[in-house]
């Protein structure tokens, strides 16, 4: 059941080194660089987002996410959320408006997981990034490296998979739309959406909590995605795998690090959701083909580089 | 040890009893990877995820910064150090194979 909540809105990195980290998300990606703040954060967006800003970079001496935020329809939804957060036995923290520049209050929660969540109504919306709001053109002219569209979705590593897919069905109203199951039944992956994406935000079950697997950009097509792939050569990026299909979500996608060891994802395409869908099932057995439908191999660093 | 920074320098992977050539100016990772070498585990090549955790037992070398949660400054201070941000300034002798998954 829809609860109000409509996107994932914002990812915040910790980059190792901020100018490397511009390299790649603004040129190599192509996202728009919008903003700093005083804390030396830079936010940065995908052309096609209303919204100002959808990434957020801070400078720290561990890689890794600090939190995804989701934005929901308005204030009465936050309250609302706010509330069923506290009685699921979430840690709750109100975050005043403009600690995120044009972003409204927020409202921060963990998970079983061990990652940390928002949920926000407010950000000032800026447009689509270099075309007119009226007889918009295809796209701007000055886009860099992979031309990025937008800030996709995540997919995070944690132990108690059941606990975080309760709290954001229950609680935040998200589908379970694609899910890998052991030969014991037990879930080991699943996708989830709020929208009719194949996912809006991914975990996969790992000893250790609260890591981060990869963020994700959306390209159009799957040509984008070859021609991200040769950008990846020419400016020698770290490159884990692929262009690829992935088997779930059936995506054409493919995979590098940012120089802070964070795992990046540009892709395409890829299957849709209603909420009268079943959930997609792959069994464990065939996770080889479920990740990478092409090579039907898993490599280990794919489900062990994380930060 | 090799000083000459136009020649490589030798990398002996003691517990892996294997060797490479280092190429002056790349990372140590990077230039095992050039060298065909699979002495060292690869993961991100950017100082994140702790996979190519080594040990360096003799030589000079110099470091770009590594994330805390593989590396603590004991570590550091022991010859722990994330391979791909490693840069060689000798031969070395380095032990592999120190990243420990979950942790």
């Amino acid at each position: 059941m829809k609860k109000g909540v409509m996107r994932p809105g914002h990812i915040q990195l910790r980059v190792l080194d901020m100018d490397e980290a511009l390299a790649h998300y603004r040129d190599l990606i192509g996202l728009i660089e919008v903003d700093r703040d005083d804390q030396g954060r830079v936010y940065l967006k995908g052309w096609t987002e209303v919204d100002k800003f959808s990434v957020v970079l801070r400078e720290a001496d561990q890689p890794g996410m600090d939190f995804v935020g989701f934005k929901v329809l308005n204030n009465q939804t936050l309250e609302q959320l706010q509330g069923e957060l506290v009685d699921f036995g979430c840690k709750v923290e109100d975050i005043a408006a403009g600690e995120l520049k044009g972003c409204g209050r927020r409202v921060r929660f963990d998970s079983p997981t061990g990652h940390m969540f928002e949920v926000y109504a407010e950000k000032e919306q800026t447009g689509k990034w270099g075309i007119a709001p009226q007889n918009p053109e295809a796209f701007p002219l000055d886009l860099k490296g992979m031309k990025a569209t937008r800030f996709d979705h995540c997919l995070l590593y944690g132990g108690d998979l059941d606990g975080t897919l309760k709290l954001f069905s229950e609680v935040l109203g998200f589908d379970l739309a694609e899910q890998v199951v052991d030969e014991n039944g037990v879930r080991v992956a699943q996708f989830l959406t709020i929208s009719t994406k194949a996912h809006d935000i991914a975990f996969i079950k790992h000893p250790e909590d609260g890591k981060f697997h990869h963020a994700s950009f959306l390209l159009e097509t799957w040509e984008d995605v070859l021609r991200a792939a040769d950008l990846i050569s020419i400016t020698d990026t770290s490159l884990d795998i692929g262009p690829t299909r992935h088997g779930l979500t059936h995506g054409k996608t493919i995979y590098f690090f940012d120089p802070s060891g964070n795992r990046s994802e540009v892709f395409c395409g890829g299957d849709y959701h209603y909420p009268d869908h079943e959930p997609v099932t792959w069994t464990a057995d065939q996770l080889g083909k479920a990740i990478f439908y092409h090579d039907r191999q898993l490599n280990e660093r794919f489900l062990t580089a994380l930060t | 040890m090799t000083t000459d920074p136009a020649s490589p320098y030798r990398i002996e992977v003691r517990n892996r009893h294997s060797e490479f050539l280092a190429q002056p100016g790349k990372t140590l990772l990077v230039a095992m990877e050039l060298a065909a070498s699979q002495a060292i585990a690869v993961g991100c090549r950017g100082g994140g995820c702790g996979m190519c955790k080594i040990r360096v037992l003799a030589g000079e070398y110099d470091r770009k910064r590594m994330s805390c949660a593989h590396i603590s400054e004991q570590e550091q201070a022991a010859g722990f150090a994330l391979a791909c941000r490693v840069l060689p300034r000798s031969d070395l002798v380095i032990e592999s194979d120190h990243f420990v998954e979950g942790l």
